[in-house]
């Protein structure tokens, strides 16, 4: 009972409290580079879904053989081989998406969601709440994918997963479709999460970014200290 | 000339109109996280160009003679993460025995560096670039490609930082200070770059 209620944690923290994208901001470079529609944003989220589930499974099971010192390599290439599993599936099953995200398919490899959970989680827990952890963190990033994909779509294109919304009676507003437009409803939903979640800031996701040992040094008051961002 | 002017053309298109950052949403994560002040973000851009440099010179050879002449194309993925790991280490390694202030200057950024989203994305672009019939990149046009990417990281970063230290005395509403505000400034400079939209092909004619 105890245990199910355990499981059941690991799934939903990802969703809200710890939204890898809205609390930890991690995965930001996919997360502005595709969510430019309700489409391509769902199926970033389900490739980064999949490849998170298979590599937190597989760094869990393999986490008391991968020596310490070379544990981010060995990471990245168990990443990258799921991720070039899932790149081959997208591109002869589903084209249409494989046209849409380009070149960020591949770089789901470098998305420190990916390597963040692998590093802060599945190489200290066992194989099956590791998959719930990828499981939920997935769900949460593609949650904040789409609905930066849906505002974005409906404002710059008026439509939703490609269907007429507003189009026939407004002219879209094109900016937020294009970077700009990405960088700023990226800002304004921080700024909700964060009165939502009264206050308590998003940080720059040094808790969860696997680079932050190293980070640290650049300087002090840098990443990691409370007036960060 | 013609060629020259291709890759004049590539170099600005990478500074100005195609803008790593700005446009593309590569190494965002380093954009936020150390442009707080200019010597860090100068620091890190320096470290970013070397790295692509290098990692590209490297990548497009073996993409070009090893993997695709092999029916390996399928695991570019994998062997440019790997390639590009290995890279940074012995960067650093030789950076620190043979250049100590090079090393001083640069070394505490490069471990960061294998994880950025650029130098995986540059050495993906210039291979997508070079098979694409319409771009038909060669090695000289992947090389300038790298460089004016990496030069417009700096452009952008240097700019940005210059913007977050006169943020740093303003009157901010609560709700937005620390990420949004950041946000929201990095979408206004954003905008500020589309004003060179179309200024390549008129420049070249």
């Amino acid at each position: 009972m105890g245990k199910g209620k355990g499981y059941g944690k690991e799934l939903t923290k990802g969703i809200l409290k710890e939204n890898p994208v809205f609390r930890l901001v991690l995965g930001t470079c996919p997360t502005l580079a595709v969510s430019t529609s309700a489409m391509s944003a769902l199926g970033m989220g389900a490739a980064a879904t999949i490849v998170l589930i298979c590599s937190n499974l597989a760094i869990s099971a393999c986490r008391n053989i991968i020596p310490d010192k070379v544990r981010i390599p060995a990471y990245i290439t168990i990443i990258a081989g799921f991720v070039s599993v899932v790149q081959l599936l997208v591109k002869a099953f589903v084209p249409a998406i494989d046209q849409a995200l380009g070149i960020y398919l591949p770089l789901i490899v470098v998305n420190c969601i990916i390597l963040g959970r692998a590093e802060a989680f599945a190489n200290k827990n066992p194989i099956i709440p590791s998959m719930l952890d990828g499981l939920g963190m997935g769900i949460g990033f593609t949650l904040a994918l789409l609905s930066m994909g849906i505002i974005r779509e409906l404002l710059g294109a008026g439509t939703i997963f490609g269907l007429p919304v507003t189009i026939n009676f407004m002219d879209p507003i094109i900016i937020f479709i294009l970077a700009p437009g990405g960088f700023f409803v990226y800002g304004i939903l921080v700024a909700i999460v964060n009165k939502l979640t009264k206050g308590k800031k998003a940080e720059l996701g040094c808790g969860g970014c696997p680079m932050s040992s190293a980070c640290s040094k650049i300087s002090k008051g840098e990443c990691g200290s409370d007036d960060n961002v | 000339m013609i060629m020259f002017k291709g890759l004049i053309s590539i170099f600005l298109a990478g500074i100005l109109t195609e803008n790593f950052l700005l446009s593309k949403f590569l190494g965002i994560c380093s954009f936020l996280g150390v442009s707080k002040k200019l010597n860090t973000a100068v620091g890190m851009s320096a470290a970013v160009i070397l790295v692509m440099l290098i990692s590209t010179a490297v990548t497009w050879p073996i993409y070009m003679y090893v993997l695709l002449p092999l029916g390996f194309d399928y695991l570019e993925t994998v062997v440019f993460i790997i390639i590009i790991a290995a890279l940074v280490q012995l960067i650093e390694l030789l950076m620190r025995k043979f250049m100590p202030p090079l090393y001083n200057a640069l070394g505490i950024y490069l471990p960061l560096i294998t994880t950025n989203c650029a130098i995986l994305g540059i050495t993906t672009l210039v291979i997508d670039n070079t098979l694409d019939p319409m771009a038909s990149y060669g090695f000289a046009e992947s090389m300038t490609s790298a460089l004016g990417s990496g030069i417009g990281f700096l452009v952008a970063m240097v700019l940005f930082s210059g913007i977050r230290q006169k943020m740093e005395t303003c009157d901010i509403p609560n709700f937005l200070k620390g990420l949004p505000i950041t946000l929201i400034a990095a979408s206004l400079l954003a905008v500020s770059f589309f004003g060179f939209q179309g200024l390549v092909d008129g420049m070249l004619g």
